[in-house]
């Protein structure tokens, strides 16, 4: 019984990595109705940005906020850049430039800050609590991924431009017509995507060391809360992301075997796009003839 | 589903070819297939050993367009299919000591029902969901290859090795000349086939799915079997590949199927010109040769430069070649 | 030269030329130059094992600099797999077949070498030192042209055991490994010991690469009730395991770690230096970031070499050791073949080295190999973290005795 509740405890510690990306990629898809694949290599790239300003001697937060620019920075160039000229194409031609956008970051993510593993400080009391289940970073961090999950509700149900970039995602015409900007709506959502895509970054490098391919589970497990918890709905997301590190942990330990961790998170997925396909938080899109 | 295709150039949604000249498809059929069996006298055996390669990849990128770029239905995951057909052909091989041929159609059946089954639920994840779920199969494949319980029939994380077929009947072939000849002719059986399909009623059914699912279900086409039909065609296509590349490259291990397997699919159907017949005969090109042109350019990071590559064909052909050889005739006019 | 590599191509040289007393297959080599062929993952998940090539191909560009070796210069192709079987196929068919390259040295990878080994053979082309730590590569009846280089990971885990049952007789072990040939290899070194009481003594756990973190199995291990603790993950993977062990307030009784994952600055630090205290691993290879090398003559040949010919690449990086180390080694190998770069010689001299000292391998630690001796490296020394350094202690073990 002590090892189920460490198994769930740990779960959760886990989880609260998942959540924070969860929420980067629910993020994305409300402002530009795009699930980018290139979402986890542009935030390792720009916990590397951090990673290089925190070497440089600057306070931790000080990097934390200036990294978050950046990557809102890259994020807009990266829309403007590559996404515009192929506004009009395919869907299929989008995934294509993903995969490009994949390759090209992943590999200059290597080729810039070379493969071995990095540690990478904590702003946080970085001691074991609870026996060690969970440490002083995995609290804080999830109170960050909180935060900020708190800041994305209310910009997107307060604030006019919130209003603007969910209209142009959801029908750009229309949003044209009423006056919405609707290129540059896109392009700050792909901003902000990158933004909260580095504040994931930057928690969960503390956790699990920072390399290369450092999101390329993570991301998939995060995919896996996010449908869990209803792709539009950014609170369903992050207690999706946590349960999904819970019973990631509890399947691996007594039914699956950890060999087959990753094949219960597709379970995960097929199973709730068949029984539930709005996540179990998400608004149920009726379509009329 | 329907929205997704719908700012799509009307050259994509349409699969038909409409060239503003003809030509005798006689003399066409000649000359392509005299182009085929050129590399057999000229080539060097490596050579013929990338055409073939590439031969797979055309067929596996050609099962992935179909259930794709005609039905619509974005797979990430078809390395899956190519994963089950190529272990099928080894464990026939190797384990029950079959003979080569017999493992083809064993490996089109069995990737036909395993595609079926995938291709039910799939029924109900439309467009990008459908896309990230069998992205998620693709990065699970190779953990599902390694599993103990399997791993008296799959080798586990070691693999299978088998043998290249010799020539039959004393024909002066050596073991790559063989196998081009027999990927090469069933290449083109399979396009030939995937052609005639798409021109028939049924294909233009799966087309009328893809682009207005509503309208055609009105008409009274049977959209769930139709879609489900499709994916299995698409699998057993790319499960044929799958047994192919086994016996050409004489090995396979969970390592030969990672999630890059399924993106290289992708890349080359893109490449080669979604809901087109010939396109994937560029994408199998593609795949194959540009990354070792990539790694040319740059050792330290043949990846950016394959990527740099990838985005930049999509900007300058966003219908892919097919698309280019499509506009080709129109561009020449206008001169 | 054209009639010979033609009958070559047709797999029967040696029968066709009955005329030369010894036949010698002399491929890739001019009065000017010699082709050395290998195939690295310079893209694809594994591009971490990129800087192996990348060492090399600076390297050689150094000997050539210097005056290249038997008065020829070493054109060395290093062609990218991503680690991918298939695609190493092709490269080595390429490098074989149309580069004709006189040898393969250090291709990169267990399923890639797998993929290879057969036809490399047949064609009987030298396929020399692998950059791979599986124990199969020495089976010179079956696979005259393929040898290894480092010790395997089969021998290491071999050590490992009989450490602990000399130390406790009735230690139960606790293996967390990662899921791949690499992981099993430990699990197989292990049962090589144990036997028939493998079952009842030992717990594996594995994990895959694609996990986020490592605290479910840790947790699991801890709550098995094992006693100790081996550990056969890469960098990131171990420096999560050493202070997740450490933060739930396991302490086992001993705590092995694969020698993958011995660097002080990629694993030992980021896990937090005092959180390891304790744990022991076998080496053969000086880590570069372990303060106890800072003054050996052989590692500042090391970091002469790499400012002088790679100012700009990361020294902590213990892939660059290990390349360096190899490529002397192959230097060696040439330079015995005193200028008669036939494949049969090339083979030979490689399977005739006599105790090779190597700068970057442990002080003691030799290269040696004989026409029955297919394991370059045979020796390994067990070391305790100390919190600051890798602690050497007990004399050199020879692994294949176990």
């Amino acid at each position: 019984m002590n090892g189920f509740l460490h198994q769930v405890i740990a779960g959760i510690a886990t989880g609260g990595i998942y959540a924070s990306v969860a929420l980067a990629l629910v993020m994305i898809y409300q402002a530009t109705h795009h699930v980018n694949f290139a979402q986890g290599e542009m935030a390792t790239f720009s916990t590397y940005i951090a990673l290089t300003l925190v070497n440089a001697g600057w306070p931790f937060w000080l990097a934390f906020l200036a990294t978050v620019a950046i990557s809102f920075c890259l994020g807009v160039m990266i829309e403007r850049v590559l996404m515009r000229p192929v506004a009009n194409a395919s869907v299929l031609t989008h995934v294509g430039v993903f995969i490009g956008l994949v390759l090209v970051v992943s590999n200059l993510t290597g080729w810039v800050f070379d493969y071995t593993v990095k540690p990478f400080p904590t702003p946080f009391h970085d001691g074991p609590l609870l026996g060690g289940l969970i440490s002083g970073h995995e609290l804080g961090s999830t109170a960050v991924t909180l935060v900020v999950l708190g800041l994305v509700f209310l910009f997107f149900r307060y604030t006019r431009l919130g209003l603007a970039m969910r209209a142009a995602a959801y029908n750009p015409a229309s949003a044209r017509l009423v006056g919405v900007r609707v290129g540059w709506m896109l392009a700050l959502g792909w901003g902000l995507a990158a933004a909260i895509g580095a504040i994931a970054g930057i928690m969960v490098a503390p956790v699990v060391f920072l390399e290369p391919n450092m999101m390329l589970g993570i991301l998939l497990y995060a995919f896996a809360g996010a449908l869990l918890g209803g792709i539009d709905n950014p609170g369903g997301a992050v207690i999706g992301g946590f349960a999904v590190g819970v019973i990631e942990n509890l399947g691996g330990t007594y039914i699956v075997g950890t060999e087959l961790k990753l094949t219960l998170a597709l379970v995960i997925i097929i199973g709730v796009l068949l029984v539930r396909p709005a996540g179990l938080f998400g608004r149920v899109v009726l379509s009329r003839v | 589903m329907a929205s997704q295709f719908s700012e799509a150039p009307p050259s994509l949604r349409s699969g038909v070819v409409r060239p503003g000249f003809r030509v005798d498809p006689r003399l066409l059929w000649a000359i392509g297939i005299a182009l085929l069996l050129l590399p057999l006298f000229t080539a060097e055996s490596y050579r013929l050993f990338q055409l073939t390669l590439a031969a797979i990849y055309a067929i596996a990128i050609l099962g992935l367009n179909l259930v794709t770029g005609y039905n619509g239905q974005i797979s990430l995951g078809h390395g899956a299919f190519y994963a089950v057909g190529a272990y099928v052909a080894a464990i026939m091989l190797d384990k029950l000591s079959l003979p080569w041929w017999s493992t083809l159609p064993a490996a089109a059946v069995i990737c036909g029902i395993v595609g079926w089954g995938i291709g039910r639920p799939a029924l109900r994840l439309g467009g990008l969901y459908l896309a990230l779920t069998t992205f998620s199969l693709a990065v699970a494949v190779p953990q599902i290859l390694k599993y103990k319980g399997i791993e008296d029939w799959t080798g586990g994380v070691q693999g299978v090795l088998v043998t290249k077929p010799d020539a039959p009947f004393g024909l002066p072939l050596d073991v790559d000349q063989f196998l081009y000849l027999v990927t090469v002719g069933i290449a083109l059986g399979v396009f030939v086939l995937a052609r005639n399909l798409m021109a028939s009623r049924i294909g233009r059914a799966m087309m009328a799915i893809r682009d207005h699912a509503l309208a055609a279900e009105a008409m009274g086409m049977d959209i769930a079997n139709l879609k489900t039909a499709t994916f299995a065609v698409s699998a057993m296509i790319t499960g044929l590949a799958g047994a192919l590349s086994a016996i050409a490259v004489e090995f396979v291990s969970p390592d030969s199927f990672q999630a890059t397997l399924s993106i290289t699919l992708f890349v080359g159907m893109v490449v080669g010109g979604v809901a087109s017949i010939i396109g994937p005969i560029f994408g199998g090109l593609f795949v194959v040769f540009v990354p070792n042109l990539a790694e040319e350019i740059s050792k330290s990071a043949p990846g950016v430069i394959y990527g740099c590559i990838l985005i930049a064909f999509l900007f300058v052909l966003p219908g892919g070649v097919a698309g280019l050889l499509r506009r080709l005739p129109a561009l020449l006019r206008r001169r | 030269m054209l009639n010979r590599r033609s009958l070559l191509a047709s797999g029967a040289a040696l029968l066709a030329a009955p005329s030369i007393v010894k036949a010698q297959t002399v491929v890739g080599v001019t009065s000017e130059e010699i082709k050395i062929g290998s195939i690295m993952p310079y893209s694809g998940p594994a591009s971490a094992y990129g800087a192996i090539g990348r060492l090399q191909q600076a390297f050689f560009k150094g000997v050539n600099e210097a005056g290249g070796i038997s008065g020829r210069r070493i054109n060395f192709l290093s062609l990218d797999d991503g680690y991918q079987p298939p695609k190493t196929v092709e490269q080595t068919r390429r490098l074989v077949e149309q580069d004709r390259v006189a040898f393969l040295f250090n291709t990169l990878g267990t399923p890639g070498n797998t993929a290879i080994q057969r036809y490399v053979n047949q064609r009987k082309v030298p396929h020399l030192f692998l950059a791979t730590g599986a124990d199969k590569w020495a089976d010179p009846q079956n696979f005259p042209w393929t040898i290894g280089y480092q010790p395997s990971y089969r021998t290491e885990a071999q050590i490992f055991t009989k450490y602990m049952l000399e130390n406790d007789r009735n230690a139960k072990l606790g293996i967390l490994y990662q899921n791949d040939d690499f992981g099993k290899d430990y699990i197989a070194g292990v049962r090589d010991v144990l036997g028939a009481r493998f079952d009842a003594v030992v717990k594996t756990v594995s994990y895959e690469v694609t996990d986020a973190t490592i605290d479910s199995q840790v947790v699991q291990l801890h709550g098995s009730g094992v006693d100790c603790l081996l550990t056969a993950a890469t960098p990131k993977f171990a420096a999560q395991t050493i202070r997740k062990v450490h933060d739930i307030g396991w302490r086992p009784k001993m705590h092995f770690l694969t020698d993958v994952s011995i660097s002080v600055g990629s694993v030992m630090n980021p896990a937090g230096p005092e959180k390891g205290v304790g744990i022991l691993t076998a080496a053969y290879l000086k880590e570069p970031t372990d303060p106890t090398w800072q003054a050996d003559p052989g590692m500042q040949e090391w970091r002469a070499w790499m400012v002088k010919h790679m100012p700009d690449a990361d020294q902590t990086d213990g892939n660059f050791v290990y390349s360096y180390g190899v490529s002397k080694c192959l230097m060696q190998v040439l330079t015995q073949c005193n200028g008669d770069f036939s494949r049969e010689n090339v083979m030979k001299q490689a399977t005739s080295l006599n105790n090779v000292a190597i700068p970057t391998l442990i002080n003691g630690i030799t290269v040696g190999t004989s026409a029955s001796n297919f394991h370059p490296i045979r020796k390994m020394q067990l070391a305790k973290w100390d919190g600051k350094t890798w602690e050497r202690f007990g004399g050199l073990i020879e692994g294949a005795n176990v």
